[in-house]
């Protein structure tokens, strides 16, 4: 049985944007604290701290998950990706590219999260439907944009995805 | 906020939960997949001295049909439970109400009987346990027992789990063939907690309605005949027998017209 006490310092290794990486934790550290201040990536946002506004959503092994109502102890050995991980030396990608362009953030506080299960999305299915797409920015809150930009923004990459399944097929 | 100190431990096995639970009862906790615990210990609504966790635990994470009911193991992930090929074939109603579980992000993380454990008055999962006359397993160092969703949950938050006791499982009756079940829900925003939320069967024995978020629990009645015509009469005595309570989002009021609103619209779908 693992056991961590109140005030012992726990070495953590995960793997986060496909590097493996150690930071120590308290056994009450949240993964989202974990990942800004232990590891430095403070692209992941934290909002509400109780799972509301999606600030903080990160994938793990695949998935978007709140990294606020995780531990970091919980994270040990598993596979990470932020929104570190997106852009390629600081170009952005396509998804990151389709937001600018669409004005689809203003402060950009809620942005990496979105991001993060927007990726997910797109991976799982590259041609959502506008209902599938408000569904899964319904667990995001963003106070500046009204959604519609960064809706626009990802039916972009859709009729994109369209355009090249249709010339595939051609 | 962030959550006060406490010991985690990842037990390898059941026993070893429930060596854990006896010892500390009270101080302890049981940490599935957080969705609710964490937030509760981000705000310091809850303060255990010892957390377990079980969510990586494999022997809890099953999911299985036997003698005309399905378990549903303690640490099966909501996500996972809707992927599942069989889902509609076992659990209809779960397959229409899982969607209505919080967020997709919540989901991912989040199991079904963790919902149980929490006993949310408006929330989806105890609802559909409760209009299912679903079974909670509830295990101790020195006991097992099965007790029916009506007993389990007592009110806001309460339930008849002793200090002890581990949710083991949830078990559903697997359904007749020609059964039919509806389910709807109204909230703020998709994936919020429901205002109201109303589930209903029509099987061989008549027609039954569950109804959330506005009585300490999600409330059932059973009809063996509901004529139509007496549909409306029957939802306005429901929706004064539950009362409902005013807060920030809905008046008791407006909680007692979406009972008779969504609650016949449900009753229509499984009648036709
Ligand atoms: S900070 Fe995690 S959901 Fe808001
Ligand atoms: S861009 Fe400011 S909160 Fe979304």
């Amino acid at each position: 049985m693992i056991e961590y006490g109140a005030a012992d310092r726990v070495k953590v290794t995960l793997t986060v944007n496909n590097e493996s990486l150690t930071g120590y934790a308290s056994s009450r550290m949240l993964l989202s604290d974990f990942i800004r201040h232990e590891l430095g990536l403070t692209g992941t946002h934290v909002g509400c701290e109780h799972g509301v506004c999606g600030a903080c959503t990160i994938q793990i092994d695949g998935r978007p998950v709140r990294s606020c109502l995780m531990l970091a102890v919980q994270a040990e050995g598993r596979e990470i990706q932020t929104v570190e991980g997106l852009s390629d030396k600081g170009t952005l990608n396509r998804l990151q590219q389709a937001f600018r362009s669409h004005h689809a953030l203003q402060c950009g506080f809620c942005t990496s999260g979105i991001l993060m299960s927007m990726t997910n999305l797109l991976n799982e299915n590259p041609t959502p439907t506008d209902d599938e797409i408000t569904d899964i920015l319904s667990g995001h809150l963003c106070r500046c944009t009204g959604y519609v930009g960064i809706v626009k923004a990802v039916q972009s990459l859709v009729l994109e995805n369209i355009a090249r399944e249709n010339g595939e097929n051609a | 906020m962030k959550p006060a100190p406490f010991t985690y431990c990842r037990p390898d096995n059941v026993e070893q939960v429930l060596d854990l639970l006896r010892q500390h009862g009270g101080d302890s906790r049981i940490l599935a997949g957080g969705q609710t615990l964490m937030a509760m210990l981000n705000m310091r609504l809850v303060e255990p001295k010892i957390l377990v966790d079980i969510s990586m635990m494999e022997a809890l994470r099953f999911i299985r049909v036997a003698d005309n009911y399905l378990e549903i193991g303690a640490a099966v992930i909501q996500a996972d439970l809707l992927a599942w090929t069989d889902l509609e074939q076992y659990a209809p109603l779960m397959a229409k109400a899982l969607p209505w579980v919080g967020h997709a992000q919540t989901r991912n993380k989040g199991t079904v009987c963790g919902s149980i454990a929490h006993s949310d008055p408006s929330s989806e999962m105890p609802l559909c346990l409760a209009l299912l006359g679903g079974e909670i397993v509830l295990r101790s160092k020195t006991n097992r027992r099965m007790v029916k969703a009506a007993d389990f949950q007592i009110g806001t938050l309460t339930t008849a789990r002793q200090e002890d006791e581990l949710i083991e499982a949830i078990r559903i009756p697997v359904p007749a063939d020609v059964s039919k079940f509806a389910f709807q829900e109204v909230a703020i925003r998709h994936g919020d907690f429901a205002l109201v939320a109303v589930a209903a069967s029509h099987s061989p024995d008549g027609i039954r309605l569950g109804v959330g978020g506005v009585a300490d629990r999600p409330e059932v009645r059973h009809w063996e005949h509901l004529p139509e015509d007496e549909i409306d009469t029957a939802l306005n005595d429901l929706a004064h027998e539950l009362g409902g309570y005013d807060d920030i989002h809905a008046s008791a009021g407006y909680r007692r017209e979406l009972v008779r609103t969504i609650g016949k619209r449900v009753i229509l779908e499984v009648m036709a």
